[in-house]
């Protein structure tokens, strides 16, 4: 241990903003996807699901070639996964041992900390696109090209709309009141909310899933991706969640 | 550099659900000075450093650090203020090294991460996870978190709780070279000797609000020098302090341990001591332990803040 550093004496300033939010990004970035529970729910059970529901008849997909509307629908439960689920416990947690306090003083900010996030939540996502995308091409999956556009939108869409819910969740309830929640919600949503299952094929429920982010999420990839085609309906469902869970998590979200 | 302090606080009040915890406390840090807040557990430090930090919003008085509100810290405040928390506040996912590059990160002109490392004798452990390092290395790791932006003030919630004495130097190697660098730095603690060897000035805070103000010598100052010594429990101290000159007193402080003090006009002197041992001698006991000295930070400390538990 050295008594003296060269150039130790004061000398702060901030990195400019955009770098800052990329540091933060790449950060949680990697963090998120080197955590083996995280990789567990983010890529390996979607992939699974995937093949599994490519290579039986378990469950009814409704019209349409099987392996595009696995696809889709599996693409919707990724970014459920990721934007959702993994997000609400990692920033549970961190807010539970003081990481968003300690990061909130440093020249990233809140505002920073949370724009890093989002971003990283998006990298994630693309590596999740590319790993089942992967997989299911290979499986002879043939998304249709029109709808690429549309996938993007309602992609960004559903990213947002269960950012915000899994942002409220984590800065509302104890961290393991999230672990639980978070978890709950994805098994819960995966069997019933018409991610995967169309909700069209739910009969009564259906209505219902419809109307939840996971339904609209899962008939606007496959609209897209399937069909060609932007769904609106699902679209306006999503902008709607993600605008009141916005509004909820701004005003309750504690940061300690 | 102005003459401006660093941070002044000035009459600081926060309550928690109806409870004040700060009660109208104010201080001042200046630059090139460690200031040591120090008080028992509960006496309202950490939330007072909280305020001052931009976590916390004072339900009265005014923060000003560097001249400007934490609570409106923009970047470039934020940039020039380094953070230590209580509680850590270390991301538990991601490697000790990857955490400090991290931070380093959001700076402009950090510190170089492998000196730092190095001097806080975190090297071997850079590529442990957070969430496996000891209480001390994360201790040590949050240090380095706080200064890696060479800030102007530092805020050190407890630096060396729970350290064992090799760590604990270490620290104070880093914060007495922050002072000579010219920072201003301001750290909590209970620890009376790391406050006297550490702090150019003390801020003894108790019940919320500031008890002592001063530098450890002049806290210390026009408390007298004292003569310790032990010997049977219940000594009639009564005689003894009718042999002494007048303004010497003697107390039992506690069983078996006797304290005889000088008073402002009355410097315990050569006679005195001679006095004390004759006594003893008159009584045949051996004066244990018997020593003359400056009464300590922790005798004032106690002396203020009372001796009840907490």
């Amino acid at each position: 241990m050295t008594a003296t550093v060269p150039g130790a004496a004061p000398a702060p300033a901030p990195a400019p903003p955009l770098r800052r939010v990329l540091a933060q990004a790449r950060f949680d970035a990697t963090v998120l996807l080197r955590n083996g529970e995280q990789l567990l729910l983010t890529l390996v059970l979607p992939a699974l699901a995937l093949v599994g529901l490519c290579l039986t008849d378990v469950l009814d997909l409704g019209p349409g070639r099987r392996v595009d509307v696995a696809t889709a629908g599996v693409l919707a439960l990724a970014v459920m996964s990721t934007a959702f689920t993994g997000q609400a416990i990692g920033t549970g947690f961190d807010r539970r041992y003081g990481v968003l306090r300690l990061l909130g003083t440093t020249p990233l900010g809140r505002g920073g900390l949370l724009a890093g996030r989002v971003l990283a939540v998006a990298v994630v996502e693309t590596v999740q696109v590319a790993v089942l995308g992967g997989i299911a091409l290979a499986l002879g999956w043939r998304p249709a090209a029109a709808g690429l556009p549309a996938a993007m939108l309602v992609l960004a869409l559903g990213t947002a709309a269960f950012t915000a819910l899994g942002l409220l969740l984590a800065g509302t309830l104890r961290a393991e009141g999230v672990l639980a929640a978070a978890n709950l919600v994805w098994v819960l949503l995966l069997a019933a909310g018409g991610v995967v299952v169309p909700p069209e094929r739910m009969g009564g429920w259906g209505d219902v899933a419809g109307l939840l982010p996971s339904g609209a999420l899962g008939d606007g990839l496959r609209a897209a991706l399937v069909d060609g085609a932007l769904d609106v309906r699902a679209a306006a469902v999503l902008v709607v969640w993600g605008a009141v869970a916005g509004v909820l998590a701004a005003r309750f979200f504690r940061w300690d | 550099m102005t003459d401006a302090p660093a941070l002044a606080v000035d009459g600081l009040r926060k309550s928690y659900g109806g409870r004040p915890v700060v009660d109208g406390l104010s201080f001042a840090a200046r630059s090139g000075e460690v200031t040591a807040v120090l008080g028992p557990n509960g006496a309202g430090k950490t939330t007072t450093v909280e305020c001052c930090e931009g976590l916390r919003h004072p339900d009265g008085g005014t923060v000003r650090v560097l001249g400007r509100d934490p609570w409106r810290a923009d970047a470039a405040l934020r940039a020039r203020v380094g953070v230590m928390l209580q509680d850590g506040g270390l991301p538990t996912g991601a490697r000790a090294g990857e955490v400090l590059r991290h931070v380093a990160a959001l700076h402009a002109r950090p510190l170089p991460v492998t000196d730092l490392l190095d001097r806080l004798g975190l090297t071997a452990h850079a590529r442990t996870n957070v969430r496996r390092l000891s209480g001390g290395l994360r201790q040590r790791l949050a240090l380095a978190v706080a200064v890696v932006g060479r800030p102007e003030v530092v805020f050190l919630d407890e630096p060396t709780a729970g350290l064992d004495p090799q760590a604990r130097l270490a620290v104070w190697d880093v914060v007495a070279q922050l002072r000579t660098d010219g920072a201003a730095v301001v750290l909590t603690t209970h620890l009376m000797d790391e406050a006297e060897r550490l702090a150019d000035r003390v801020v003894v805070v108790d019940h919320g609000r500031v008890v002592a103000d001063g530098s450890p010598a002049a806290l210390l100052s026009g408390h007298g020098e004292s003569l310790r010594f032990g010997g049977p429990p219940g000594l009639d101290v009564g005689q003894l302090g009718a042999a002494l000159t007048a303004g010497i007193s003697v107390q039992e402080v506690s069983p078996g341990q006797y304290v005889v003090s000088g008073g402002p006009d009355a410097p315990l002197g050569p006679q005195a001591v001679a006095t004390v041992t004759a006594w003893c001698a008159g009584l045949g006991v051996m004066p244990d332990g018997l020593s003359l000295g400056r009464p300590t930070l922790e005798d004032l400390f106690l002396d203020l803040t009372g001796r009840d538990l907490r």
